[in-house]
């Protein structure tokens, strides 16, 4: 018999690798549930979901407001710093800056403002519009280098290079910005209400409060208006008013500074150097300061991150096959569609952390609750993405049992889609648990965290970097591995 | 402007020859028709006249790479954005000036889209597509019209008034048809382009229709 050679075959080895490595995680991770009663927390959190208590909250509106406000502020100062980092796209320094920005997560970005800016709606704006910025650039740099290249050149002779990029340029891809500008907004908004965990006022902060301290009624309360401002967003976002919201962004939170004066020469010059040296040492010394570090606690955070994030990749490879006839049209029936739709939405739409945090509180500290949020969420998100795509699949045969369908009309088509979906998707899962570390879930966050909550901002600022390299290091993997097996890269899926 | 030489030259396009050893000489005042079946390397040709003469060509291109989200006002108005200043040019863009709109609305007039200015590209037919890329040719106010089957999508009586139109707003015009009874009947002179060289080169009145078909054997 000859070797066989099917496209199908490298699909299967990828996927094969994948999973072996998830399950190696998977034996590694600490999956204990410390908890004793998680059944008791559970049924309390459920009894909370269905009595949502909307007047537990006091200044409500404030937090809403304030939430807006830096989503708005931070989409608009990311959407201009990338815009003009996508018109130097060419330029491989450009590049490299711009991957480097958005690989620190916005998180990340508002504890090291926080030590220059202070708790101020600068901070907000920054932790926001600079990671943003990098998103942006790379998005906005692929849509101008896909665009159509003849207007431009059909122009008369002589004509200057600005006056080309606004006529024959830009035109062409403007509708493609405006839409991911609206997308991104919404991811805008997952992120102010998240920045609320390390104290500034949006949702998030009160929404740690309430389920921390066991209000699972306020708490749902808060989760649900967070759902109807984004579930809604198509109602209220339109194309004229948005520079109505984004003056009166300004106007109820200006994005101005509290820190004291002179912060940030002290956090460049003093704070962010390595101890030793601050301290009058050598390079000697400060090679071992940096070795300590690497082995007790950049090792360990980059092992627990990789160890956390395969462990989340297969779980969520897994459910969004399990999931993603849910939202297919060639599986069940409109109503189960409609209601199987919402749920996907909700999950959607609660940002993977604050899944993590309500999990931890139910299931207790270990890397359990890390895992399954990030699963559930992605998982929800690729199912959803994957399901959509197989809307464009047009059956040759009618299996009329519902598996077969699935395993021999439906499956071998999409998986290929459901592949770039996911392996895209590493690369923000990679992100995401790098910063559930300030949940307390032993990833490169959790050692970050503490060297900011030590006033060790050196060491926190060395972890930052080696958390970016490991992020640049996913995605280049991730890219070879899309092209090796070519697959399409769907645009939408960032 | 001076002639068009090329000494036996050979075009390329990417890693093939499109036309091996060249020559052809074009002088100043001729109206030219070129023939041949496609892939024969007029669009190439067309090419390698336009790099020789960037400054003073007015271009119209077969695909006719126009701004498809851009109205026909702005897609004409482009013909003319080496003309004026860069801020000049983004307001236009921003908000049409008065004179802008009456020098662009004359010339639509003449070229059958005087309703359609505001309308985008992309909400055209292909025979109004073709008259707004051959209106920016025309905004361009060149000497020299390079033209790839500019007139392809209109009816046989519409394209020989636009070509008219055309070829009489033009010193010297290079203009790649389709149509062997246009070539004959608009140019002065016929270069028939086939097997990756020069076929056919002679004025258009010493030509009849016979002598054409071999092009396309």
């Amino acid at each position: 018999m000859s070797a066989v050679v099917t496209t199908a075959g490298h699909w299967r080895r990828a996927t094969l690798l994948l999973a072996l490595a998830g399950l190696v995680a998977f034996a590694l991770a600490d999956l204990s549930i410390s908890r004793g009663t998680p059944g008791a927390e559970l049924q309390r959190l459920a009894q909370g979901l269905i009595t949502p208590d909307f007047t537990a909250t006091d200044a409500l509106g404030e937090a809403l407001a304030t939430t807006l406000a830096f989503a708005f502020q931070g989409v608009a100062l990311g959407a201009a710093g990338g815009f003009t980092l996508a018109l130097l796209w060419h330029r491989p320094g450009v590049r490299f800056f711009a991957a480097s920005i958005r690989a620190v997560h916005e998180l990340f970005w508002g504890l090291i403002f926080l030590q220059i800016t202070g708790l101020s709606p600068l901070t907000g704006v920054l932790a926001i519009g600079l990671p943003y910025a990098g998103i942006f650039a790379k998005v906005f740099g692929e849509f101008l280098e896909e665009a159509d290249p003849k207007p431009a050149d059909a122009l008369p002779g002589g004509t200057n290079p600005v006056t080309t990029f606004f006529t024959a340029r830009l035109p062409l891809v403007w509708d493609q910005f405006r839409a991911y500008g609206a997308y991104r907004l919404e991811c805008a908004l997952r992120a102010a209400a998240i920045l609320g965990f390390i104290g500034l006022p949006t949702l998030g902060f009160h929404m740690e409060t309430a389920f921390r301290e066991g209000g699972y009624s306020q708490g749902a309360a808060l989760l649900y208006i967070f759902f109807a401002l984004i579930g809604t967003q198509r109602l209220w976002l339109h194309r004229r008013l948005v520079p109505v919201y984004l003056l009166a962004a300004v106007l109820w939170a200006p994005p101005l500074s509290s820190g004291p004066d002179g912060a940030l020469k002290r956090f460049l010059t003093t704070d962010i150097v390595p101890a030793p040296l601050r301290d009058g040492g050598g390079w000697a010394e400060s090679g071992t300061w940096l070795a300590e570090l690497g082995t007790q606690q950049a090792l360990p955070g980059v092992a627990n991150t990789l160890v956390v994030a395969l462990a989340a990749l297969l779980l969520t490879g897994v459910l969004a096959l399990a999931l993603f006839p849910l939202a297919s049209p060639h599986f069940g029936h409109r109503p189960g569609r409609a209601l199987a739709h919402l749920a996907l939405v909700m999950v959607r739409t609660t940002p993977e952390f604050l899944l993590a945090f309500v999990l931890l509180i139910v299931l207790g500290p270990s890397m359990l609750p890390g895992i399954l949020a990030l699963a559930l969420h992605t998982g929800v998100i690729v199912a959803y993405l994957t399901g959509r795509f197989s809307e464009s699949i047009r059956p040759q045969r009618g299996y009329s049992q519902a598996l077969t369908r699935y395993g021999y009309e439906i499956l071998p088509r999409v998986y290929p889609n459901f592949l770039a979906f996911l392996l895209y998707r590493f690369e923000i899962i990679i992100r995401e648990t790098a910063v559930l570390g300030l949940l307390g879930i032993p990833t490169l966050g959790f050692y970050i965290d503490s060297g900011f909550a030590e006033f060790r901002f050196d060491r926190a600022l060395v972890l930052i970097i080696i958390t970016v390299m490991m992020n640049l290091a996913v995605d280049a993997f991730s890219r070879i591995l899309r092209r090796r097996l070519r697959l399409q890269t769907p645009a939408t899926a960032y | 402007m001076s002639a068009f030489r090329f000494r036996g030259e050979t075009l390329w396009r990417g890693p093939t020859a499109v036309l091996s050893d060249l020559h052809l000489e074009l002088n100043p005042g001729e109206k030219v028709a070129l023939l041949g079946p496609s892939g024969a390397g007029k669009t190439s040709l067309l090419e390698a006249l336009r790099a020789r003469a960037l400054r003073d060509t007015a271009w119209c291109p077969q695909n006719p790479a126009l701004v498809p989200a851009l109205s026909v006002f702005h897609n004409i108005y482009m013909g003319a954005l080496e003309r004026y200043g860069t801020l000049y040019n983004l307001l236009n863009l921003i908000r049409p000036t008065t004179y802008q709109q009456r020098q662009v609305g004359e010339l639509a007039s003449e070229l059958g889209l005087v309703d359609k200015l505001r309308v985008s590209v992309d909400r055209l037919s292909g025979g109004q597509v073709q008259r707004t890329a051959l209106g920016r040719a025309l905004y361009s106010e060149r000497p020299v019209l390079l033209a790839d089957e500019p007139v392809s999508s209109l009816d046989e009586e519409q394209a020989r008034a636009l070509l008219q139109l055309t070829l009489s707003r033009h010193d010297t015009a290079v203009v790649a048809l389709h149509q062997q009874e246009q070539a004959l009947t608009c140019f002065d002179r016929v270069i028939g382009l086939a097997r990756g060289c020069v076929q056919l080169d002679a004025p258009a009145g010493q030509l009849r229709r016979h002598d054409l078909t071999d092009l396309y054997q």
